[in-house]
């Protein structure tokens, strides 16, 4: 947190103002998301799937990269949500936005119930927690076949045209505008909260815990308030996957997606609300263009990604352009 | 039903044990540096595949295959170490949990391309097939011996911690890093060779898995989970933790998937969540 750290006494509210800024190229960035309608409507498939992982990149990147939970097992969340919404609509209620945001809803319960266990623990014990509930729900799903269809998946799921008007079409002009539309509220919301006197307080407990008690900052509810609203936001994600696929799988709850996650993150670089979905852009792009190759081998060039990113840019491909950037203006 | 049970305990045990030879150089490592190296299942599949080919190709036979998979493992994980983990030591916890994930990964690739995915399979020496009767009871001898290892381990373990010189350094170490490099220390030197029998142990285990659960690219990580609850479990840096860790999840594990097949994993993960909350440094952990 080096820009934080002014001699002069420092202007909080001002420096958190400076920061909500929109810079012009944070539009451009947006606009460039509408792209895909234009020139390239055969990919709006997985344009839609890229705009859910990034919003499920994002809810990972408030816990680990704003307050430093390290967790392995966030898919928990996207599973919950994504079964959630999928249970709604197989029982008779295909209302899409109602549905996002019943699931929101209950992943976001079930993170607040996980979060006391949650501020107990640090280091491998905390890694160990979020692993173990991560296949702990894999587990129960899987063995509660009767509820979630089990190994067979999810089935039966009809989403209703949202507004009553626009349906899901084959081609995914809805689903992408839908789930586009989903990110950017959801990255609104997040941007306001890191962008709060809250984010800053989670900041300080990333970079010391022992220190925010010791200026008064309860930092246990700090903790608690973020991973409660990151897995809403990861159940919203799982749902928005449920509701544009029709189909909710096992692997939505698997630690193979909560792996997946942590890697698209750190890929985009982590602390910053772009990089997750710079990151799952990149991850979900280069699979689909490598889906030719060997799953196996997909994951070789991964590990390797990882192991250089880790060694040569410890803050992911957005932080390394922007240190590049910050030399490049400091001359 | 008496019957039924002793063979699930036994059979638990053995599983467990193997789990110990597996997971206790990463208690002992982790406990050392606080170096998360989810690689470690990857040295286990290393320490495997070495004992196939070495048998297959070199003709070794299994009692020979044992410590070649000890030694390639520990060889090839300290050259990791000398060249690329150690930039990590001093790097978050998420880092070195990505970076070793990279590794796992690669590792799992690369014996994918060498080997398939198909599951290799060893052939035993006879002495070391079929079953005893003890007791009434009919034992696996493979099994028998995999105990038999696992506790010659373990007293080789603890008389080397207890009784030498580079044991009295790594147990100084582990409790306090700072003033054991003051005390002149070389710190570094006994964290090398620490990783070394620790990763060589991991892969021995390997070799010895093979029997029970078979070997294919996944290894690494479908025993990381395994490895990780006996270290969390049993606490960083205790062998006695490890153990007792390593023995109660073998049993839990074999006794959940004979009595109640539908929900055997589920238990065991619920067992993991419920001792890390009440416990989070584990059974034995000190800090």
């Amino acid at each position: 947190m080096s820009d934080v750290t002014a001699n002069a006494p420092f202007d909080a509210q001002g420096w958190l103002r400076r920061q909500s800024r929109w810079s012009p190229l944070e539009v451009v960035f947006w606009l460039a998301l509408l792209l895909p309608f234009f020139f390239f409507p055969t990919y709006l498939t997985l344009a839609s799937q890229i705009a859910i992982a990034a919003l499920f990149a994002i809810s990972v990147d408030l816990i680990l990269g704003y307050a430093g939970i390290v967790t392995l097992g966030h898919a928990m969340f996207f599973g919950l949500g994504a079964y959630a919404a999928g249970l709604i609509s197989v029982y008779g209620w295909g209302e899409p936005l109602s549905g996002l945001l019943l699931a929101a809803a209950f992943a976001g319960l079930v993170g607040f119930v996980v979060s006391f266990m949650i501020v107990r623990v640090q280091h491998l014990a905390l890694i160990m927690i979020t692993l173990g509930l991560g296949l702990l729900t894999y587990e129960l799903a899987n063995s509660m076949s009767w509820l979630t269809g089990g190994t067979d998946g999810l089935r039966g799921i009809r989403t209703w045209p949202i507004f009553n008007y626009f349906r899901f079409d084959l081609w995914g002009y809805t689903a992408y505008s839908y789930s586009l539309a989903a990110l950017f509220v959801c990255f609104l919301v997040s941007r306001r909260i890191v962008n709060s006197s809250f984010g800053l307080a989670l900041r300080g407990v990333r970079e010391n815990v022992r220190r925010m008690p010791a200026i008064g900052s309860d930092y246990r509810g700090h903790l608690q308030k973020i991973y409660t609203i990151s897995a809403a936001i990861a159940g919203l994600a799982g749902a928005l996957m449920a509701q544009t696929t029709n189909v909710v799988a096992l692997d939505a709850l698997s630690f193979q997606r909560s792996a997946d996650v942590v890697v698209m993150l750190i890929l985009g670089g982590t602390g910053r609300l772009y990089g997750a979905i710079v990151g799952a852009a990149i991850f979900l792009i280069a699979r689909d263009q490598l889906s030719g190759v060997n799953p196996q081998y997909w994951y070789f060039w991964i590990g390797l990604l990882l192991m250089v990113v880790v060694l040569v840019m410890p803050k992911g491909i957005l932080g390394g352009l922007s240190a590049l950037a910050s030399r490049w203006s400091g001359r | 039903m008496v019957n039924q049970i002793a063979i699930v305990l036994f059979d638990g045990f053995a599983f467990g044990m193997l789990l110990f030879v597996l997971s206790v150089g990463l208690s002992v490592t982790l406990g050392l540096m606080n170096f998360i190296n989810l690689a470690h299942g990857a040295f286990g599949m290393l320490g495997g595949y070495i004992a196939v080919l070495t048998m297959r190709q070199l003709g070794l036979p299994f009692l020979l295959a044992l410590p070649a998979a000890f030694l390639g493992a520990a060889l090839v994980s300290v050259v990791f170490e000398r060249t690329l983990f150690r930039r990590l030591y001093k790097a978050g916890e998420l880092n070195q949990v990505l970076f070793t994930i990279g590794v796992v990964f690669v590792a799992a690739a690369i014996a994918t391309y060498a080997f398939g995915t198909v599951q290799q399979v060893i052939i035993l020496p006879s002495w070391l097939r079929g079953s005893v009767e003890v007791f009434g009871l009919r034992l696996g001898v493979y099994r028998i011996f995999l105990i038999v290892v696992a506790l010659a381990v373990t007293a080789v373990l603890v008389f080397g911690l207890e009784r030498t010189r580079l044991g009295a350094q790594i147990r100084a170490a582990v409790d306090n890093q700072r003033v054991a490099q003051g005390l002149g220390l070389d710190v570094e030197r006994i964290f090398a060779i620490t990783f070394a029998l620790g990763s060589g142990l991991a892969g021995l285990g390997g070799a010895l898995a093979i029997e029970i659960v078979g070997l294919d690219p996944a290894f690494g990580f479908h025993f990381l989970v395994y490895v990780l609850i006996v270290v969390a479990v049993g606490g960083l840096g205790s062998i006695a933790g490890s153990f007792a860790g390593a023995a109660l999840l073998g049993i839990g594990d074999v006794a959940g998937k004979y009595f109640m097949p539908e929900i055997g994993s589920f238990l065991i993960y619920l067992l993991l969540v419920a001792i890390l909350f009440v416990k989070p440094l584990g059974l034995f952990g000190k800090r």
